[in-house]
């Protein structure tokens, strides 16, 4: 049984080193990491099978995360740091010069726990999809996740991902979508409205499911369903409502915080909001 | 100026399918996709033998980059293949962030490059592969001239570990280098020895390059030929040693003036040794369409184009 306070006592510490980290070098995107906290929380620290000790980018018989919005770096360098994939104090580096942490994730510099660069939007299904047929290919009967902005759905080639999962039974691999309506401009519906983004989904072959991405006992029940789901030639999508900037409220419910650092005095709001569990960097 | 016994005439896609199929024998881990050109590519040699190890992804080009990268988790070796145009321009970000910037060791095969496309017309004749490649930190970029050097190079390429653009063409031309060559990334064939101008050739334009050199031997002007199948890492030293002896240069490549491999020869010999230099190439504009041949006519392509740009190189010396 998952001891959620434990995840959320992570999510708590994970929210304060994104706000201090984007805070420092007043750059970064804090709206969408604060959004998918949880799910990366539950996904490294419960739900995936990983080696964090020794990395390989093969990742052969581990589970893989792929995240495609590569701009929600904040996020998942400070949970991959608290899960062991490198010391936590090298979150001070992120976005400045020579560092590892780059503004968006890459491969570039050895960084452990990352096996593609992102950032240029709208690759990472096609990119998790490869990977998909890779461990199949390799007789690995682990896992593929791959998390997508909603935003991100405008992009072309995601479409051309989720034509061909279907059609080539990937049935190894997790997609998920961070549906919390906001983007750069706007929110989504005002910018290019995604529709009726399930029946979508469904209309291209995917078995689709629906979770509230800001809740862990939602997300821990919704990626374990979808799991059981696996291995009947049909990919599963994971439709996740969050909310931009949740867990501190000045950031919540608007799309003004997609890509803006809070001031001293608005970091130390946040922070009073998000008690420290694990230690700051 | 020596004298090449042509074995045959093929085109060089079908050099890839056949380097395709023997990389494949040789490693299980080589892996291919297509987007939907299997014929054109040639590669049906190599789904018949190895059905599980090929994937179909349809009119889809970018998906097919980011599969590709996201394929060579556990060591798989992918070749993605289409036609240059579809395999560079209109996937550039893709190669560009999930290939190039990730280290991945993925193998762009890119058919019907240049104008030898023929009648398609100029929206499939990329004429700015090369130069969009080229720039990509990392890449290699390979454009072998026949038949047996193409499969040459594709078993090489599968070999090397890290990003290759391998580019190769529609039309049928001679075969004239040795089917059991040794094919080394990065190293120039030196094809004939001279001392009145060097000739640095790639692709197609070799053989149209030896014709000249033949065309010139009559009117005693010997050819130092140097045939660079890889443009990227460029063989400096090879081009450095010709120019010394003959001092003066002529690139053909079947490429854009701007951007190809004439410009990475410049800045060898401005660098190191300015020296004059004439270019073969097309010159800034887009295709059209017609037959190979004439296209070749029109564009500046020709032997005989070659033969007028070495004497006046010829002309220039100091």
């Amino acid at each position: 049984m998952a001891d959620i306070q434990k995840l959320q006592d992570i999510t708590s510490q994970v929210r304060r080193d994104i706000v201090r980290m984007v805070n420092a070098v007043s750059s970064g995107h804090p709206g969408g990491s604060l959004g998918c906290a949880e799910l990366i929380v539950t996904l490294y620290n419960e739900v995936m099978v990983h080696n964090k000790k020794e990395f390989n980018k093969n990742g052969t018989n581990e589970d893989m995360f792929f995240l495609s919005q590569g701009h929600i770096s904040p996020v998942w360098y400070s949970v991959l740091a608290h899960a062991g994939y490198f010391p936590v104090s090298e979150l001070s580096t992120f976005r400045k010069l020579n560092s590892r942490l780059q503004g968006h994730p890459t491969t570039h510099d050895g960084l452990p726990g990352i096996r593609i660069a992102s950032g240029s939007l709208g690759q990472g299904l096609s990119v998790a999809v490869g990977a998909a047929q890779a461990k199949k290919l390799n007789k690995d009967d682990k896992t593929i996740y791959c998390l997508m902005g909603d935003g991100e759905q405008q992009e072309g080639q995601v479409w051309e991902a989720l034509m061909y999962a279907p059609h080539n039974k990937i049935d190894n691999l997790i997609a998920i979508v961070d549906y919390n309506n906001a983007q750069i401009d706007g929110s989504v519906d005002e910018v290019l409205s995604l529709g009726n983004l399930k029946a979508k989904y469904e209309a291209f072959g995917w078995l689709v499911l629906e979770m509230n991405g800001n809740d862990i006992a939602d997300v821990l029940k919704v990626l374990a369903e979808a799991k059981a789901k696996l291995g009947n030639g049909i990919p599963v999508l994971i439709l996740m409502t969050t909310i931009m900037g949740n867990g501190v409220d000045f950031m919540m419910g608007t799309n003004g915080w997609h890509g803006k650092a809070p001031s001293d005095e608005q970091m130390a709001e946040a922070l009073s909001q998000n008690p420290e569990t694990l230690g700051d960097y | 100026m020596k004298k090449f016994e042509v074995t045959g005439k093929k085109d060089t896609r079908s050099g890839f399918g056949a380097g395709l199929l023997e990389a494949g024998r040789n490693d299980q881990n080589v892996v291919a996709l297509c987007a939907d050109l299997v014929g054109s590519l040639k590669m049906q040699d190599f789904i018949d033998e190895f059905p599980e190890r090929f994937f179909q992804t349809g009119i889809a080009e970018a998906n097919m980059i980011g599969m590709s990268a996201g394929l060579t988790i556990g060591g798989k070796i992918p070749f993605a293949g289409t036609f240059a145009n579809f395999a560079t321009g209109r996937v550039y970000d893709q190669i560009r962030q999930a290939v190039a910037y990730s280290g991945k060791n993925v193998k762009i095969a890119a058919s019907h490059a240049g104008l030898t496309l023929g009648e398609d017309g100029a929206t499939h004749q990329i004429l700015e592969d090369i130069g969009l490649m080229k720039m990509l930190p990392g890449m290699v970029v390979i454009n072998p001239c026949d038949f047996n050097q193409t499969k040459a190079a594709t078993i090489a390429a599968a070999k090397y570990d890290g990003p290759v653009y391998l580019r190769f063409g529609r039309p049928s031309v001679p075969i004239f280098t040795p089917a059991d060559q040794e094919f080394e990334i990065g190293k120039a064939v030196h094809l004939n020895e001279g001392s009145d101008v060097t000739i640095v050739a790639t692709g197609h334009l070799v053989w149209k390059a030896i014709e000249a050199g033949t065309e010139l031997a009559k009117e005693g002007l010997s050819v130092d030929l140097i045939n660079i199948h890889t443009i990227k890492p460029l063989d400096a030293d090879a081009i450095l040693k010709s120019v010394a002896k003959t001092g003066a240069v002529v690139t053909c490549e079947e490429h854009n003036v701007l951007g190809g491999l004439g410009e990475s020869v410049a800045r060898v010999l401005a660098l190191n040794n300015p020296t004059p230099q004439e270019f073969i190439a097309v010159n800034d504009s887009f295709g059209e369409s017609a037959t190979p041949d004439q296209l070749m006519e029109k564009y500046g392509l020709s032997s005989g184009h070659i033969v007028a740009a070495v004497k006046k190189v010829i002309s220039r010396k100091k």
